[in-house]
């Protein structure tokens, strides 16, 4: 199915990135040329089939429910773009 | 005599262990080459302190029961997280990001008494066939056919062409859909994929976790085995680690391999696939032969779907990991205007941070996981690779010990040769690798000729899970027969 470019605002829109109005119409061929390609997996008779949810059969690990870490705030925090008073600072959220 | 720069990590030890050479010799030796090499764009990130630090440690440390790789001169891709160590998966989202911690991986290495010359060139976050992708610029293939500057492949382009320009012993790569193996195949070395779960992920920046795997690319199979043996193991930090026990790689090089049964599945004889390659391959098929192996036709009847697979499943898996990349917590956060929300700082964080191909992926992953949309694309997707994995699965039943196939549908082709080409034709780079990430297999590719041009071509091996030592036991009877020898003349 062909994306049009009232789909490409909404699919940037959802993945949080920006793309200018002029931009859309290209983004929405480029995006229908790798979905057209993806339609040839409708030619596979998946009747039956169960989606993979693990490519080697295994159980997920569980590890004792203990802290094994923390007090390491000036680490978490060494690498932020804005960092005050010990939390991470983003522009306002709420009004 | 071989500069030092050149040895394999087997002749290293050895003279290391005889104390015919330094570590502090060898490093130096290497950085030298480093330094002569920034033509290739290989290196991106130099810690030659680093380096030389590691390099006194293990000459300290020498003697018969060092490690393996005590005083081996590696390089690092720019995905592991090293600590204090710029580590930014070549993208410009995370310039400035110095990881507080090591990966796992590089963690064992430097255990094991690896020595860090620097970060290499990479796709942006693993996400391309020819290292163009990279906010560093492309590293260049050492190999060249005419006075074109020809790509090493991608993702882990940098790690290849630093391998085959002797700049370093070896490196390490990941592979997502043939990141490792294209690269080693266009630049004329070794590079294996292990079993998913083998190597831990922990510490690598993530694209798409299914899929992801680590590994050795190296000058000579028998180097992949013993860095490979370093690089593996349980890890409590990645829960989908193996808790498997890790055979001596290098001890299963016995070279004999004799009454095994080896597969040539049909499917993989692309329409238009070039003379050269086809001709290798029944070269590869030959060598075996003679050595003893059996060879038998046989089907993975889905392997046209591998790619359209793939690229529902990983661009699914990355629109999900890079979410993470938000300008909050490490990384770039864009200028933002007056009155700006947060929702902006996002938009404009990413959208300035993220090179085009990543912006592609993760909107293509979002679109496939989003409402009304995750059924027909997402899940048949996941439908289908439970179908690929089973070809496999049944050849194997059959009796089938290991499969070759060609690694790359052409030799390396010309930087920006492939820029007016659609993604689609890029992705079909990793036609003959990608099924093999989708089914969880071990891969390895090896150098086996070169083509009219005088460049290297690859065949690739396919293993059954977790028969790595076997896998790479074919490989080196492949290896041997070829006699691949030849090397780029030095032009950088």
């Amino acid at each position: 199915m062909p994306i049009d470019t009232d789909t490409a605002r909404k699919v940037a829109k959802l993945a949080r990135i920006r793309v200018e109005e002029t931009d859309l119409a290209a983004l929405a061929q480029d995006l229908s040329g790798i979905i057209g390609f993806m339609e040839q997996l409708n030619e596979v008779d998946v009747t039956g089939v169960e989606p993979m949810t693990s490519v080697t059969p295994m159980r997920l690990a569980r590890r004792n429910d203990v802290v094994t870490d923390g007090n390491i705030q000036a680490a978490v925090l060494a690498n932020a773009p804005d960092a005050r008073e010990g939390f991470f600072a983003v522009p306002k959220v709420v009004e | 005599m071989t500069e030092a720069n050149a040895l394999t990590i087997a002749a290293a030890r050895d003279a290391l262990r005889k104390g015919e050479l330094s570590a502090v010799d060898l490093t130096m030796a290497c950085l030298t080459a480093m330094d002569a090499g920034d033509g290739l764009n290989a290196f991106v990130h130099k810690t030659p302190e680093i380096a030389l630090d590691q390099a006194r440690a293990a000459d300290a440390r020498r003697g018969a029961d060092a490690p393996d790789l005590n005083g081996i001169p590696l390089g690092i891709k720019d995905l592991f997280c090293t600590k204090g160590v710029p580590s930014q998966a070549a993208s410009n989202i995370l310039r400035g990001f110095r990881p507080e911690y090591e990966s796992t991986v590089t963690a064992k290495l430097f255990d094991a008494g690896a020595v860090m010359l620097g970060k290499l060139n990479m796709d942006e976050f693993a996400m391309g066939s020819s290292n163009e992708s990279s906010c560093y610029g492309p590293a260049v293939n050492p190999w060249k056919s005419d006075d074109r500057e020809l790509t090493p492949g991608g993702s882990s382009g940098g790690s290849a062409a630093a391998v085959a320009a002797d700049l370093c012993l070896a490196a390490t790569g990941t592979d997502t859909g043939g990141s490792i193996r294209q690269p080693a195949a266009f630049t004329g070395i070794v590079g294996i994929k292990p079993t998913y779960g083998r190597v831990s992920r922990w510490g690598i920046v993530a694209f798409a976790s299914s899929l992801d795997q680590a590994g050795p690319m190296t000058k000579t199979v028998r180097d992949a085995a013993i860095m490979l043996g370093a690089m593996a193991g349980h890890d409590a930090k990645d829960s989908t680690s193996a808790d498997l026990a890790v055979p001596d790689f290098e001890a299963a090089l016995t070279g004999d391999i004799r009454g095994k049964k080896i597969g040539i599945p049909r499917e993989y004889r692309m329409d238009g696939m070039p003379a050269a390659i086809d001709k290798l391959w029944a070269d590869g098929c030959a060598m075996l032969k003679d050595a003893g192996a059996e060879i038998v036709d046989i089907s993975l009847p889905h392997t046209k779907y591998a790619l359209p697979t793939y690229y529902v499943i990983a661009p699914a898996e990355a629109s999900s990991n890079l979410a993470r990349y938000d300008g909050v917590r490490y990384g770039h956060r864009a200028k933002l205007a007056q009155g700006d929300g947060i929702t902006e700082m996002y938009e404009k964080t990413r959208a300035e941070g993220f090179g085009a191909e990543v912006q592609r992926r993760v909107m293509i992953g979002t679109y496939v996981l989003s409402a009304g949309f995750y059924d027909a694309y997402y899940n048949r997707a996941r439908k289908v690779r439970a179908l690929i994995k089973r070809d496999f699965e049944q050849a194997f039943a059959a009796g089938v010990d290991a499969i070759l196939t060609p690694a790359t549908p052409s030799a390396a082709f010309g930087l920006g040769e492939m820029a007016n080409a659609s993604p689609v034709e890029m992705y079909l780079n990793d036609v003959f690798t990608v099924t093999v990430n989708l089914a969880g297999l071990p891969g390895i590719a090896v150098p086996v000729g070169l083509d009219a041009d005088g460049l290297p071509l690859g065949l690739q091996l396919i293993g059954r899970p977790w028969d790595e030592a076997g896998l790479l036991n074919h490989a080196y009877v492949l290896e041997r027969a070829a006699g691949f020898v030849s090397k780029p003349a030095k032009w950088w």
